[in-house]
């Protein structure tokens, strides 16, 4: 996720990141990445990544970091619980990959290049 | 393609969720979306958060969720649905010679369409019961590997991808060159930065991917489209399909 400041929403840095933060630590799935603190309506990026092994990246000329995935578990799912994808269609409306719980998916990538 | 696959699965409990991955957004995607009109939700992705959350390292690929939101099947290779073959496609005289060269080694990229889509009917028909449903565990091991290095070149991807948007391309190739040494496995972040150079003008400036004729040391990248996928072998590019 892209973030201009380090320190940002609780909230933010969930739907972001896909990790809730909970009185345990940092869940996703049935994993869950014991934290120091969790509290608070605003987290600490730089600690928080620490604790989590996400790697946070800056570009300092235009003020933007990108905290990127974890690598805990050496894969990219750390579970088989499908993440929530929300992304626009071409008119700009989002649309919620659970809103199709209860069916069958199949999530097809493509590229126009 | 996926339109007819899709009126035929959807009455048996499955639908085809289709994501354009393109830094030009709405601008790159649109066109193709616009000629086929699906009737299934078609999504765009910016920055390519389908790298991140579900491995996604190469186009077509395709990821199979459960009725209770459970991955079946990881991000791996889709082939289109089978058709007749229209045998070999003739190139219009005067085509670039790298186009030639590009299209000669497309057509030997392999692919498994029969045995994909059975294994989809499968699914579709038996749930859990079908032996391509796999068990979380398989899922996540067969999950793309990430480690610490890979997962930084991701955050370096969305920094370029964020900046390319935004018109800063020269400060994006820099981010998109750490992304391609630290993921090197990923075809879409070396594709989709290719893909913003413009070596040609015209309809086909986006495939050609690689340096210009008149000025190839312009060319920012240490590969290119051509020249990776023969190093690679056009075989290897599509990892074969398990079942």
């Amino acid at each position: 996720m892209l973030v201009t400041s380090l320190e940002i929403g609780r909230a933010e840095f969930e739907s972001g990141t896909g990790w809730e933060l909970k009185p345990e630590g940092a869940c996703k799935g049935e994993v869950c990445i014991p934290l120091t603190e969790t509290s608070g309506d605003t987290v600490d990026v730089a600690s928080l990544a620490e604790q989590m092994g996400l790697p946070v990246v800056e570009d300092s000329t235009y003020g933007l970091w990108a905290i990127g995935p974890e690598s805990i578990g050496a894969r990219s799912l750390t579970t088989a619980e499908a993440p929530e994808l929300c992304l626009p269609d071409m008119n700009g409306v989002e649309f919620r990959l659970s809103s199709l719980r209860g069916q069958k998916v199949l999530v097809y990538a493509w590229a126009p290049y | 393609m996926w339109q007819a696959l899709r009126e035929e699965l959807l009455p048996e409990g499955l639908e085809i969720v289709t994501v354009g991955l393109d830094t030009l957004g709405v601008e790159g995607c649109g066109g193709f979306i616009l000629a086929a009109n699906p009737q299934h939700p078609s999504l765009i992705d910016q920055h390519h958060v389908l790298a991140e959350k579900f491995g996604v390292i190469n186009i077509p690929s395709s990821i199979w969720i459960d009725e209770q939101g459970l991955i079946v099947r990881p991000a791996e290779t889709a082939p289109a649905p089978p058709r007749p073959s229209s045998g070999p496609t003739e190139m219009p005289a005067g085509t670039p010679p790298r186009f030639v060269d590009i299209m000669a080694e497309a057509a030997k990229i392999q692919s498994n369409p029969e045995a994909y889509h059975d294994a989809l009917r499968d699914w579709v028909a038996l749930g859990s019961e079908s032996e391509f449903a796999l068990s979380p565990d398989e899922v996540i091991a067969r999950s793309r590997p990430r480690d610490a290095d890979t997962a930084r070149g991701h955050a370096h991807f969305e920094l370029a991808s964020h900046l390319e948007a935004d018109g800063h391309h020269e400060a994006a190739i820099e981010h998109f060159r750490t992304a391609h040494r630290l993921v090197p496995d990923s075809w879409t972040f070396r594709r989709q930065a290719w893909s913003l150079e413009t070596s040609i003008e015209g309809p086909l400036a986006r495939f050609w991917q690689g340096p210009s004729t008149d000025d190839p040391e312009r060319w920012p990248y240490e590969g290119d489209w051509l020249s990776d996928i023969r190093a690679c072998g056009p075989e290897n590019y599509n990892e074969s399909w398990e079942p």
